[in-house]
C-alpha cells in the first residue's frame, strides 16, 4: 500500500500498515543524517512553517533539523498564550501564513483539536506537533521506531507482539500516552498505562491498555518502561498528588529500585525533558539501559520521513 | 380589533385532552370557544387543513443578551427567532452585562418586547445581586416589575445558604427557582462530558455528577423549604433518576431538558467543532435515552431549547477557547418532530403538552390552551414539511446551530400572539 495522507493530525486515525511505511521511510533518512553531509533534496523549493503556540526547544529544534535536512525553506514563529482575547485567530494567522506560498504547517498548540481546525482551513498540509492533551504522533512515532530498534537487537523479542510497554506518570494529561497508546495497541503490543488513581482518565481501559498503581509490578512486567514527565505546569486547579516526594517514592524509577527487583535489563524511554530525581533518577537517566538520546536522534529521521510523506500526498493530489 | 379563524387543523391542546380536526377562532386578541355560534363576518381565515393546531408555544429559557451582547442577539431579534420557531411566549435569562436584577430591568424587558410587538418576552429575574451569588436580589421588585421566575442562570448558586434564603423568599413571592445545576469546582476547566471520549480527545471532562451533586442538592432544600425548584436543562440519568424521586416523595420539584440534550451525543465533539460546546456538556447515549425516556412518562416537564446566542468569531476558536451554547428557537419543533416523533419515542401530544401547558403551569401564565378567553396565542405546525436547515435565513442574529446544513421534518408555517399574526412561513 502507498501513503496517501496530506497530514498527520494523530496515531488514533492510522492503520498499522500507515505507521509501518513512516518507519521504514525513517529507515533510509537515518542514514542520512550519518553521512558527513546530511542534506538530501527531497523538499527542495519547499516552504515549511513551524508554529509554535506552546513553549518547546526539542520538538521545534528536531523538526527544524528535520526540514534543513530536507532541504525546505524553514520559517518558524512562537507564539507563547491563548487566542482568547480577541483579534485575530489560530485560523486566520494560518491563512496569512499560507498565503506566503507556505507547503506544510507544523503545528504545535495547547488546544485539543488545533491541528484538525487548521487541516480544515489551509490548503497545505498540516503536521500536529502536540495538539493540547490529545497526540503528539510524531513523539509517537520516534518511540515506536526506537522500540522497533530494541527489539531488533534482542534477541528474545521478534516483533511488537512480543513486548509489553508501560507508560508511567500523568496519562490523564499526555499527549504523548495518548499516541502511544494508539501506535503501540495497533502495532500489537501489550501496553500498560501506569500511575496514581488521579493521574488515569476514565475508562482508559477501553483503549486496549492495562492499568496498574503499582510501579513494582509493572518493573517486573514490562520490557520497556516510557516514563513521562511530570507536568507541573499543567497541574492548574486540584493537584493530582500531594508532593513530589510522595511521587517520586511510589512511581519514580531509581536504580536501587531497579536493582531491587533484579531488573537492571528493562529498557528506559522519556519524551524529555527529564525531571532528574523525580520520576528517574540521574543513573537511571544516564544509565545503559536508558535510550533517551537516542529517541532524540531517531525524532529526526522519523520528522524528516513524516514531511517527506506528506509533502509527496500533497503534490500528487 | 379583528378576528382570526384558523380552520380545520387537528387541534392539539393537551391542558384540555383535546386531540381533533376543527377550526379556532380568536376575537378582539382572545380565544372564542363557541365557533358555532360566532358571527364569521369579516373573519380573516387561515387555512389549517392537513396542519397542527396547537396553543402557542411557550419556550421557558432563552439568552436575548441585551443588556449587554446585542451583537449576538436583541430582545427584538430574538422575539423574531421565537415567532419564526413558532414561541408565542419565551422567558429570557438574566445572565446579561449587567444582569437583570432589578425591577428596573423587567421594566426595560417588557419594553423592548412590546416595542417588537412579536413574542411575548418574560423576565427571569437573578436569584442573587448582580448574579454574584452572595446575597438576594430585590425579588419582590422584581416580581411587581414583571419578573415569572428566578434564576442565576450559567451558574449555580453556590451557597447552600444562600439558596435557602432564596427559596423561602420566592415560595413568599409564589415563584419558581430556576436552577442550573452545574457543581463550580467539578466542572471548571471542563470543556465536555467526562467519558471514554474525553479521555481519547484529551479534552478535560466535566462528569455527570458535577450536575446530579447540585441535582442533590438542590432538591433537599426545596424539600427543606418547600419552596418549588424548577431543574434547568438536565442532560444526565442520575438527575432523571433523583428528579423521579423527589417526585415521588412529593417534594415541589418540576425540571426541563433541551432539544440537543435529546438529539446529540458526546460522539459529537469528536469532530472538536466548538457549535457543539455546551453547558451542560452533551453527554453519552445512555443519558440521552434515559432523558428521552423521561420526558415521554412526563418525570421530565417540559422542553425548553436554552437559545444561546454567540458570535461567530467566538465560536472559530480552538474549542477550549469558545464559549459554551448553542440556538435553538427555530429549530426546535424540526428537531424534536424528526429525532423523537419521527422515531416513535415521544408521542406528539406530550411534545405539545412539554411546550405548552406544562411551561405554563409552572410559571403560572394563564396561557398553553385554547380554552375561552385565554389570550389568542396559537402555532400552526406543518409535521410533514422537510426543509434545509439554514442559518442564514435566520431571523436569530447568531449563526451557531448545530443542525446547519441537514435536513428537518416538521415546520411551524404560522404563528399567532394575541390574535395577530405575527409570522408566516413565506
Amino acid at each position: 500500500m502507498n501513503w496517501t495522507r496530506k497530514h498527520l493530525l494523530g496515531l488514533e486515525e492510522l492503520s498499522a500498515e500507515e505507521i509501518m511505511i513512516i518507519l521504514q521511510t525513517a529507515d533510509n533518512f537515518k542514514s542520512v543524517s550519518e553521512r558527513a553531509i546530511k542534506k538530501v533534496p527531497a523538499l527542495q523549493g519547499r516552504t515549511v512553517v513551524n508554529m509554535f503556540y506552546e513553549p518547546s526547544t526539542r520538538t521545534n529544534l528536531s523538526f527544524t533539523v528535520a526540514e534543513r535536512r530536507l532541504s525546505a525553506d524553514v520559517l518558524s514563529f512562537s507564539k507563547s498564550g491563548s487566542s482568547v482575547s480577541k483579534g485575530e485567530t489560530l485560523v486566520d494567522t494560518a491563512k496569512n501564513i499560507e498565503a506566503l506560498g507556505v507547503d506544510i504547517m507544523v503545528l504545535r498548540h495547547a488546544a485539543a483539536g488545533a491541528a484538525k481546525l487548521l487541516s480544515e482551513n489551509v490548503h497545505c498540509s498540516v503536521v500536529n506537533a502536540g495538539d493540547g492533551q490529545h497526540e503528539h504522533p510524531t513523539q509517537a512515532l520516534l518511540d515506536l521506531y526506537t522500540m522497533r530498534e530494541v527489539i531488533a537487537e534482542n534477541p528474545k523479542f521478534n516483533d511488537f507482539s512480543d513486548i509489553k510497554i508501560g507508560i508511567v506518570g500523568d496519562i490523564s494529561h499526555s499527549r504523548v500516552a495518548r499516541s502511544n497508546i494508539w501506535g503501540l495497541t495497533k502495532l500489537g503490543a501489550k501496553v500498560m498505562v501506569v500511575g496514581p488513581t488521579t493521574m488515569i482518565p476514565p475508562d482508559i481501559e477501553k483503549m486496549g491498555v492495562e492499568v496498574c498503581h503499582d510501579m513494582d509490578r509493572a518493573i517486573l512486567e514490562c520490557d520497556m518502561l516510557n516514563m513521562l514527565r511530570i507536568q507541573f505546569e499543567r497541574q492548574s486547579g486540584v493537584c493530582p498528588f500531594p508532593s513530589i516526594s510522595e511521587y517520586t517514592r511510589l512511581f519514580g524509577l531509581t536504580s536501587k529500585r531497579l536493582k531491587r527487583l533484579g531488573r537492571e535489563d528493562i529498557v528506559i524511554m522519556h519524551p524529555g525533558p527529564v525531571n532528574r530525581g523525580i520520576e528517574l533518577s540521574p543513573e537511571v537517566a544516564d544509565g545503559k539501559q536508558s535510550v533517551i538520546l537516542r529517541q532524540v536522534e531517531n525524532g529526526v529521521a522519523i520528522r524528516m520521513a513524516v514531511l517527506f510523506l506528506v509533502n509527496a500526498a500533497s503534490a500528487s493530489k | 380589533m379583528s378576528s382570526i379563524l384558523i380552520k380545520q387543523g387537528r387541534i392539539i391542546d393537551p391542558a384540555r385532552g383535546i386531540d381533533g380536526v376543527g377550526d379556532v377562532l380568536i376575537r378582539d386578541g382572545k380565544v372564542v370557544a363557541d365557533v358555532a355560534g360566532a358571527d364569521l363576518n369579516g373573519v380573516e381565515v387561515l387555512d389549517a387543513s392537513g396542519k397542527i393546531v396547537t396553543p402557542g408555544l411557550i419556550d421557558m429559557h432563552v439568552h436575548f443578551r441585551e443588556p449587554g451582547m446585542e451583537e449576538e442577539e436583541t430582545i427584538a431579534s430574538g422575539a423574531e427567532a421565537a415567532v419564526a420557531g413558532g414561541f408565542t411566549t419565551v422567558a429570557c435569562m438574566p445572565n446579561t452585562a449587567p444582569a437583570l436584577d432589578s425591577e428596573a430591568h423587567m421594566n426595560f424587558v417588557l419594553r423592548e418586547a412590546k416595542v417588537a410587538g412579536l413574542a411575548e418576552v418574560l423576565p427571569v429575574g437573578a436569584i442573587t445581586a448582580g448574579r454574584k451569588g452572595q446575597e438576594m436580589a430585590e425579588m419582590a421588585n422584581m416580581a411587581r416589575g414583571g419578573a415569572v421566575a428566578f434564576s442565576d442562570d450559567g451558574t449555580s448558586v453556590p451557597s447552600a445558604a444562600v439558596l435557602k434564603q432564596a427559596m423561602l423568599y420566592a415560595k413568599m413571592l409564589d415563584k419558581p427557582i430556576l436552577e442550573h445545576c452545574d457543581e463550580p469546582t467539578l466542572a471548571e476547566g471542563g470543556v465536555m462530558n467526562e467519558s471514554f471520549v474525553s479521555t481519547t480527545l484529551g479534552l478535560p471532562g466535566i462528569p455527570a455528577e458535577a450536575e446530579e451533586i447540585i441535582v442533590a442538592r438542590d432538591i433537599y432544600l426545596a424539600k427543606l423549604t418547600g419552596a418549588h425548584l424548577h431543574v434547568q436543562h438536565i442532560s444526565t440519568r442520575g438527575s432523571v433518576d433523583l428528579i423521579r424521586r423527589a417526585k415521588e416523595a412529593g417534594i415541589r420539584v418540576t425540571a426541563e431538558v433541551c432539544p440537543h440534550h435529546l438529539a446529540l451525543t458526546h460522539d459529537n465533539l469528536k469532530s472538536f467543532d466548538p457549535v457543539y460546546k455546551v453547558a451542560p456538556p452533551l453527554r453519552a447515549r445512555e443519558d440521552v435515552d434515559a432523558c428521552i425516556d423521561a420526558l415521554a412518562d412526563g418525570t421530565i416537564d417540559v422542553i425548553a431549547s436554552d437559545h444561546a446566542p454567540h458570535l461567530r468569531e467566538e465560536k472559530e476558536l480552538e474549542l477550549a477557547y469558545a464559549p459554551c451554547g448553542l440556538i435553538g428557537l427555530e429549530t426546535t419543533v424540526g428537531v424534536l418532530f424528526t429525532e423523537l416523533l419521527d422515531k416513535g419515542r415521544v408521542t406528539l401530544n406530550r411534545l405539545i403538552e412539554a411546550m405548552t401547558c406544562a411551561p405554563d403551569k409552572i410559571l403560572k401564565l394563564n396561557r398553553g390552551t385554547l380554552a375561552d378567553g385565554v389570550v389568542g396565542n396559537v402555532t400552526i405546525i406543518d409535521p410533514e414539511m422537510k426543509w434545509m436547515v439554514d442559518p442564514a435565513k435566520f431571523k436569530s442574529k447568531s449563526a451557531n446551530c448545530p443542525w446547519a446544513g441537514q435536513e428537518l421534518k416538521g415546520r411551524v408555517c404560522a404563528t399567532v400572539v394575541a390574535g395577530r399574526i405575527v409570522f408566516r412561513l413565506p
